[in-house]
């Protein structure tokens, strides 16, 4: 009669233990310093470097990811021809790479003594250990995000609605940008917040191919990396910056996705 | 002059099929899914480019293989209302219709819009978002937009089958009336010979990539080429064996059991083709009165009413259809298991050999 009757119970208790392991240190990064500490430390200059250079490196990486992105989906959605599933999957293959990988691929490749390193060198670019590097190691490790997202979006405008922009005179570009791309935009913008958050995260890519320099290289996870021993406030504090903006992102990205299924399913 | 020839294969099966559609008429492509008529209205349009063909309007030649010829859709001005409508959900209503007009000033195209959409009577929705309509101000937003920038041809896939059987019939009437004032070819694709038969000036049934035969509704319904068109017209079909009959007539010996005329003349196996409305039930063993010739005995499977008549299923033994009136019904008092005669006349049965 009791039969199965733990099963429920076993759940709630299963997922209690996943919650409060998954959230308890994010919970401890705001408890444990007072919040003025945390803001006092926030006005360290070094710690404003880091975010500033965060913020402005995560932002060209996107530009670059959107610009080259956006068109490349929409051919991997549209079109379809051999080894097209292995072109999927080789620009998926970052999603996996461990960062660590990635950085030292980035070094023997576009690196000073890398396979291409010594054309891009003479064409007067400095990527490794330069904020460029940073811009190149985020673009690598982000970029995926954004093209399974898009891809995925543009897949799912009804081929019919192309098809008819093409019978009322629109060229295939026209068709591009007045029907796919504004159909497309939540499930292309969800994809953005999520390679956003991915970039705003980056560490071992960077580190290994564009090093810790302040106010060049070190964005924001570097930079809790290296007052971690000297000064565990800072750390905290920029670590709790971080996670509200990848909160607001991971939310972002939520909403976004919601939107466009209930769009779809209309 | 639309003119359509194709030639490709496709998933398991040849389309082969060419058409002709003066200006100012309405061709309809009619057969089964999976027919191929929807494919040559892609062709058509130029979203679906096949191994061989040739696609002309008027003088102007838009696909030639031939000749390594071909048009980009975007400049062959053909008006296509898709099955599903395929009107962009991330426009208002005004601006999918003005989606294709080009040239005009923006003030201008919003009016333009308006003034189509006037014209099927929905100016009041301008502003709504499509997924807000039903099924059939949807159709209208479809036909207005595919009309605005004046195209040369008009092409429908299965316009009304996305409508429910009240808005069918209204919609069917207003397209009828659009499709006479329009004045360009247009080529119509459905899978009800009796759309087809409404809203095409002629029909062409198409059956696995080949078109079986064309000519007006009435042609097709009481000459069908086969037993395939005849059964597609919406007739009964019996099949048998014909041979010579009383007085220059021609009798089948139906499979299964039974004897029909026909003024048609054939011999060796046959399809029978009559339509439900030319045939009328009595009570079992009447068959003494009246000019017709066939008879044969039945048992009442099914009674259905379609409207303001009433189809009776039988079997005889090969399974027939009557539509009769609901009056007529309830004089016989007709249900099922109830046994009858059903009749009709040899100038109404066609034969055609198989």
């Amino acid at each position: 009669m009791t039969r199965g009757r733990w099963f429920a119970p076993a759940l709630v208790v299963a997922l209690a233990v996943a919650l409060t392991f998954l959230t308890l240190p994010v919970v401890a990064i705001f408890v444990r310093t007072s919040p003025g500490n945390l803001v006092a430390a926030l006005d360290d200059p070094g710690v404003l470097d880091a975010l500033w250079l965060s913020l402005r490196t995560t932002l060209t990486a996107l530009a670059i990811i959107v610009v080259v992105g956006t068109p490349a989906a929409y051919l991997l959605a549209t079109r379809m021809f051999r080894g097209h599933a292995l072109v999927v999957t080789l620009v998926e293959l970052p999603l996996v790479l461990p960062p660590a990988v990635a950085g030292v691929g980035l070094l023997v490749a576009v690196g000073p003594g890398g396979i291409i390193g010594a054309k891009i060198a003479d064409a007067g670019v400095r990527l490794a250990l330069e904020t460029a590097g940073v811009v190149v190691a985020l673009t690598f490790v982000a970029a995926p995000f954004f093209i399974r997202g898009a891809q995925a979006a543009f897949a799912a405008v009804e081929r019919s609605w192309l098809e008819a922009s093409r019978t009322l005179g629109a060229s295939e570009v026209r068709t591009f940008l007045r029907v796919a791309v504004p159909a497309a935009a939540p499930g292309m913008l969800a994809g953005l917040a999520l390679a956003w958050g991915r970039a705003v995260g980056e560490f071992g890519a960077t580190l290994i191919f564009a090093g810790s320099f302040r106010g060049r290289t070190q964005t924001a996870p570097l930079a809790i990396y290296e007052r971690l021993g000297t000064d565990l406030d800072a750390a905290l504090a920029l670590s709790a910056v971080l996670v509200a903006v990848s909160g607001a992102l991971l939310l972002t990205a939520k909403l976004l996705g919601a939107r466009g299924v209930v769009r779809a399913a209309r | 002059m639309l003119r359509v020839e194709a030639c490709t294969a496709l998933g398991g099966f040849e389309l082969d099929a060419a058409l002709a559609v003066p200006a100012g008429t309405c061709l309809a492509l009619a057969g089964p899914s999976g027919a191929g008529k929807s494919t040559l209205l892609r062709i058509a349009a130029g979203l679906l480019r096949p191994q061989h063909g040739r696609v002309t309007c008027g003088d102007d030649v838009w696909l030639d293989t031939a000749s390594r010829h071909e048009l980009a859709p975007e400049l062959r001005a053909c008006g296509y209302v898709f099955q599903d409508y395929a009107l962009f959900g991330h426009m208002a209503v005004w601006q999918n219709v003005a989606y294709g007009l080009r040239g005009v000033a923006r003030g201008e195209r919003r009016r333009r819009a308006e003034e189509l959409l006037a014209r099927f009577g929905i100016a009041q929705l301008a502003d709504e978002r499509p997924r807000t309509l039903s099924g059939g101000e949807r159709q209208r937003v479809a036909l207005a937009r595919a009309l605005a920038p004046r195209p040369r041809v008009l092409l429908l896939d299965e316009p009304l089958s996305a409508l429910d059987a009240r808005t069918r019939a209204s919609a069917s009437r207003e397209l009828a009336g659009v499709l006479r004032e329009t004045g360009v070819p247009a080529l119509l694709v459905t899978h009800d010979f009796t759309e087809a038969a409404v809203l095409g000036d002629r029909v062409a049934v198409i059956d696995g990539g080949r078109i079986v035969q064309q000519g007006t509704a009435g042609e097709l319904a009481a000459a069908p080429g086969s037993a395939f068109i005849a059964d597609f017209t919406g007739a009964v079909v019996l099949t048998g064996v014909a041979r010579g009959g009383p007085g220059d007539l021609t009798a089948v010996d139906l499979d299964g059991g039974g004897v029909a005329t026909s003024t048609d003349r054939a011999a060796g196996p046959v399809a029978l083709s009559v339509h439900p409305w030319e045939i009328s039930l009595g009570p079992a063993g009447a068959r003494a009165e009246g000019s017709a010739q066939n008879h044969l005995d039945a048992e009442v499977v099914t009674v259905t009413h379609v409207g303001n008549r009433v189809r009776v299923g039988l079997a005889a033994p090969q399974p027939l259809v009557a539509e009769i009136t609901g009056a007529a019904v309830g004089g016989l008092h007709l249900a099922p298991g109830m046994r009858v005669t059903a009749t009709w006349k040899a100038t109404a049965t066609r034969l055609v050999s198989v």
